[in-house]
This record gives structure tokens, sequence and C-alpha cells, in this order.
């Protein structure tokens, strides 16, 4: 029987019409269910399907019953799935749901479909027949297909981001350490996120006679405008350098930069320890100073460390006239000197403790000798079992001086 | 991780008898073993396994460069016969292992006293006079369909699945899970084993060889059995009375006695 929305009873209304509505015929709700009915013998062979499903294919019954079976009706990679998937699956558990495919119609047009399946067995247990019901999915597929789309257009964005990161933070970080006669050098950058330019730099470069510069520090913030920021300090310092021998003078210079082009607009600061070293007899001596960054970590050739606090020196960039802090070092044969960012002693290790300063220096005291690439080695190590814990960048420098057996590098 | 752990392998049956390594095709797990497994057990020591990336096996362990290549699976076949320390195996292969099975058996032949390739296929690409029966076309349509079926798969699930598949309570989720891969997997997967030719590898082997197929099997269709058995010098050819690729569900006492007359007779 056919009707409009105007003619259905009312709720109260069914009743004495209730056997007129429903639906007598078996064959009829059969035929034309608004799915597709398929029943198969265990080896595919159509026996038994209804009007609905010969609709969608464009086929006679007699073409298909006993003809054909259902993986004649799928394309061909459809088919492949059907093998190597559904009908070991089906044969395993005697039913299977909600598996996506794509009936070939006669035509030759793809209709996709959602197939859910059981197995009826004999009394012995087993199976006699597959019975299995085909929604049509034409619109549901069209929508999954955007989804799909806009999922791989994410993942493609996401590898252009990261590559770009990657290559933006190339061009913050010297490629290779050089060699710096009579020392050894290693350098290890650790990157908290792979889609964002770190804050973090160090930079080793060599400057008059036998004397090296070098700088490590954090920019405050990440992403693009902290990439400006860490380009803009390292030619800064790579530039004063050159002309100001004095490194408390070097970190003033750049104070100035960095105050007036960023000052009334977004502030940006940093964080920096920058150094000279030059030979001394058997050893060398460093002149550091420091602006607002965590201790250098002194390690000597007995196993011992300690911090080197720069107490007093003030953030670069944040006041007009800033406040630093010299010191000056001699590493003996068989001493180092490790530099690091925050990213390592701002980890966490539970929730309200985090890795100290004086954690590190108790960690690394005991490396006898201390060397550039060993002491690299040991706290790439602690990062490693830090894991998860390590929130923030991570930039490491140690120059160390080889020790009278090694003889020098 | 051990190799018991890597690859889920399940040692079980006769401790005497000859061993016979099950190896499962594309598609599913060890479980497509479990009804031929009982015959088997009786006479030989069975050992199964799930290749990496399927099945319980340690996912960590796969990466898209190793396994983008069937040389990377039968790599892990003699691993497994190195580390248990297995001796004149009998490798049977389904499906795409039965390739897998050529490969490792032409490595290390000294390692296998017989080979059965159930269903095989050295190359399921048409290439000129070869009928494989499928067009690159069909393998990304193939490739398509898994896509489709995978949307229901979810990175939330997958753990639930793999950690714990003797848990009944979780019985509705765990419908499929025999054949339930990650996508990413799936895809190098399926790739590797319907684009790869080993048509010539089939001339090298040297260990007995008994070439298993179905009267009717879409994807392995009989000639491609043929050629493999015309390939393997001396290899025997049985034709099972079943059809589909998987006889050892849907013909498993015939199959179990092809296996079985093979290892045991001559």
């Amino acid at each position: 029987m056919t009707c409009g929305p105007g003619d259905l009873p009312g709720r109260g209304e069914i009743g004495a019409d209730l056997p007129e509505l429903l639906e007598d015929s078996v064959e009829d709700l059969y035929d034309n269910a608004p799915c597709g009915y398929l029943s198969t013998l265990p080896d595919g062979t159509i026996v038994k399907i209804n009007a609905t499903l010969l609709r969608w294919l464009g086929r006679e019954r007699d073409a298909v019953v006993g003809r054909m079976s259902l993986p004649d009706l799928l394309t061909v990679g459809g088919r492949i799935y059907y093998e190597t998937h559904f009908a070991p699956l089906l044969q395993m558990q005697g039913e299977l749901g909600g598996v996506a495919l794509e009936l070939k119609t006669a035509g030759g047009a793809r209709w996709p479909v959602l197939l859910t399946a059981t197995v009826t067995s004999d009394a012995e247990g087993r199976p006699r027949l597959v019975r299995t019901v085909v929604f049509d999915a034409r619109d549901r597929r069209a929508y999954e297909e955007e989804l799909l789309r806009a999922r791989d257009e994410a993942e493609r964005e996401r590898d252009r981001v990261q590559r770009l990161a990657r290559t933006l933070q190339q061009t913050l970080l010297p490629p290779v350490l050089p060699d710096v006669p009579g020392m050894q050098v290693a350098a290890y950058y650790h990157p908290a996120s792979l889609d964002q330019v770190g804050g973090d730099f160090y930079d080793l470069f060599p400057l008059t006679g036998d004397t090296w510069g070098f700088f490590l520090g954090d920019v405050s913030g990440k992403g693009e405008n902290a990439a400006v920021v860490t380009s803009l300090i390292r030619y800064t310092l790579r530039g004063a350098a050159v002309y100001d021998p004095d490194p408390a003078g070097v970190l003033r210079h750049l104070n100035t930069v960095l105050y007036q082009a960023f000052e009334g607009t977004y502030p940006r600061f940093c964080t920096v320890l920058y150094g000279s070293i030059r030979p001394d007899g058997d050893g060398a001596v460093m002149t550091l100073a420091g602006g607002g960054h965590t201790p250098a970590v002194v390690l000597r050739a007995d196993g011992t460390a300690s911090l080197l606090h720069l107490r007093g020196g003030q953030l670069v960039g944040a006041l007009p006239e800033a406040r630093f802090v010299v010191a000056e070092v001699r590493l003996a044969p068989g001493d180092a000197i490790l530099l690091y960012t925050d990213g390592l002693t701002e980890a966490r290790t539970g929730v309200d403790s985090w890795y100290s300063e004086e954690d590190l220096r108790d960690e690394l005291s005991g490396l006898a000798p201390p060397t550039a690439s060993g002491v690299i080695d040991a706290v790439n190590r602690l990062l490693v079992g830090l894991g998860a814990g390590v929130e923030d960048d991570t930039a490491l420098l140690a120059l160390s001086v080889p020790s009278r057996e090694s003889g020098r590098a | 991780m051990d190799v018991v752990g890597r690859y889920n392998v399940v040692v079980t049956g006769n401790e005497a008898g000859p061993v016979v390594l099950l190896a499962h095709g594309f598609g599913c797990d060890q479980n497509l073993w479990r009804l031929i497994v009982p015959q088997l057990a009786e006479r030989y020591r069975v050992v199964l396994f799930d290749h990496v990336g399927s099945g319980r096996s340690d996912v960590s362990a796969w990466s898209a460069e190793r396994y983008s290549s069937l040389d990377g699976y039968a790599d892990d076949v003699l691993n497994i016969c190195r580390e248990l320390d297995l001796r004149d195996v009998v490798l049977v292969g389904h499906s795409v292992s039965a390739m897998i099975a050529v490969l490792a058996a032409n490595r290390e032949p000294e390692r296998f006293a017989k080979l059965v390739l159930l269903t095989p296929s050295p190359c399921y690409v048409d290439d000129g006079d070869y009928r494989g029966g499928f067009s690159r076309e069909d393998v990304d349509e193939l490739l398509t369909a898994l896509e489709s079926n995978y949307l229901g798969w979810s990175a939330v699930m997958a753990p639930v699945i793999m950690d714990n598949p003797d848990r009944p309570e979780l019985g509705a989720e765990l419908t499929n899970s025999f054949c339930r891969t990650d996508p990413a997997i799936a895809r190098v997967l399926a790739r590797t084993t319907f684009l790869s030719d080993n048509r010539a590898d089939l001339a090298k082997v040297t260990v007995p060889t008994l070439v298993v197929q179905c009267a009717r099997d879409a994807i392995a269709p009989r000639e491609v059995g043929q050629f493999v058995h015309d390939q393997v010098r001396g290899s025997e050819l049985v034709t099972l009375d079943a059809v589909g690729h998987c006889p050892q569900l849907s013909a498993p006492d015939e199959t179990a006695g092809a296996i079985v007359a093979f290892v045991s007779g001559r």
C-alpha cells in the first residue's frame, strides 16, 4: 500500500485497522525491503536474492541465482578483500558486520554498500547457508571519502610544517662544530617538538689569534617569533664578538639591540652565557659572562663537579641597562665545562618535582676524566631516561681539555 | 624482546615429531590455522607465529622500510628457526607466505626438510604472457577497500585488542580481531604482497616441495598453481576440491590430509 504522511493514522487510531496496515506478505517484505538480501552456499554461490538488490545491480534473477557467487558481484579489489578477510572471518566467527565494499552493477557502475552476514548451520553444526544483508552506503561513502581526503591533507600539511621547522632550526645552529686546537668540543640539540622551531641556540667560532668565542642561550617563547629573535641574537653576538674582547661588553651590546628591536611591540628577551677561551700553558682559560642563565657545570679531572654561578646577571633585552657578571675559569688537562639550557633542569620527574641543577651536577660528578663527548653522551642518556618529562627544548655545549695521558687533540 | 614475544610464537603438539612451521598469509593471523592444528599436532611439533604487524606480534618491531619487501619477512622466518634452534623444518606457507617460504628456503636450504606452498602465487599482477589474475588498477582498488574498512579501526581500541584477546567480556569489540591490522601497516603489507614478483625464485628451490591449490580460488587461480608446480623442480601438485583462498578453513580435513601425506609419506 502507499500512503503520504497525511494519511498516516494517529496514535490513538491504531486498532481495528492494524491488520490491514501490517504487511501480510512475507515475500513482499523480503523482496521489497529497503535493503538487499542475499543467501549463499558456503562456497559463495547465490541461491536466493531479493528484488531490491537485483534492482541495484541491474540484473535479472535468472542470471544471478545459481550462476553467480557473492564475490562475482564485487569490484576486483573488493573480491581480494572478500577472499582474504571477509570469507575467513565469516568461517571463523559465524558472523560478520559492517564490511564496506563496492558492488559492480551490470552497467559497470560502482555501488558502495555495507555487508553484514550470518552463517546458518545444519543439525550437525555444518555451515549450510550464509545470509547477507546489503545496505546502500553511497552517501556514507562519499562522506567517508571526504574524511579520508581531509586526513591525508592534514598529514601532508603536518609533514610540511615539520620539514620547515627542521630546516629553519638548522639555519639557527652551526651545522658542525669547528675543530678547536688543543680542545675537544661537542654539542647536542634536543627538540621537544617536531612541529615548532625551538628557542634554544648555541655557537662556537674563531676570534683573533688563538682565542675562540662561544655562546649558548634560550629565547623566551618558541615557534616562528622565537626563531626571528634567535636569528638576530646569533648574528649580533658574532658581530659584537669581533670588535669587543670583553664578554660583558658583548652581552651589553646584545642587550641594546634586543631592547631597541622589540621595545614597545612585543618584548623579547633571552638568557645567555657568552664566553671566550684561549690556550694557557697545558690547559685553557675561559672568560664567561652570564645574563640570567642557568649555571654551567665545571667538571674536574678527578671527577668532582661544581656549578659556576654568575649571580646578579640579568636577562638580556628586558631592561635598557642590564648588568652582567663575569667569571674566569681555568681548565687544566682533563677538565671540562658543560653549558646547557633549562629544558634539562626543568624536566619533570614527578607530579611536583623537577630535575634540578644540583641533580645534574651530582649526576655528572664521577666522570673521570670528563671529555666533551663523554659529557654530552651522559646527558643524552639522562634525557632519554627523563623521556616525556622533558617538556622544553634542550641545547648542550661542552668543551674539554684532553688529559695528559690522552695527549692533545 | 625475544623472538617468542616479537612474533607471538606458539609451540604445540608432539614434541618427538618433526617440526612443522606454519606461516600465515595476507589478511589475518595464526588463528587461520586453528582448524588443522589439532590433526597436525598429533604427529608433529607444530610451531605457529604472527608476522610482525599482524595479530599479536610486537608492532613496535615493524618498520615500513624492512617490511616493504618479502625479504624482511623471510629474514624473520629464519630468525625464528635460528632462535628456537629448529632443524629439518617443514615450512608451510599460505598465500603470500608461500613466497616468503621460498625465499627463506633458498637462503638456508639446509635448514628445511620440506616446503608446503598453500595457494601460492609468485606474482599477482599480469605481465606479458604470464597471467597472475590482476592488474595494477585492481591492486589500487584493493588498497581503497582496505582504507574503507579501516575507518572503523580505532587507535584507541587497538591496545585493548592487542592486550586482551582472551577476555570474553570484550567480545563485541574483539570481533574481527584476527584480521585487524593497523591501517598504515596493512597498506604496506598489501602493496608488498600484491606487487612482489618472485617468479625467478621458484627455479632456485632445492628443498622437496608440495604445491596445494584449490579447485576455485579467485586470488591464486589454477593456472598460477600449475605455473608454480612447473617452475619448482620435482614438486608435487595437489588440487583440493575446495573453493576460496583459505582451504585450511573451507576444507580443513583435506588440507591437513595433503600436508600429512607429504610430510610423512615417502
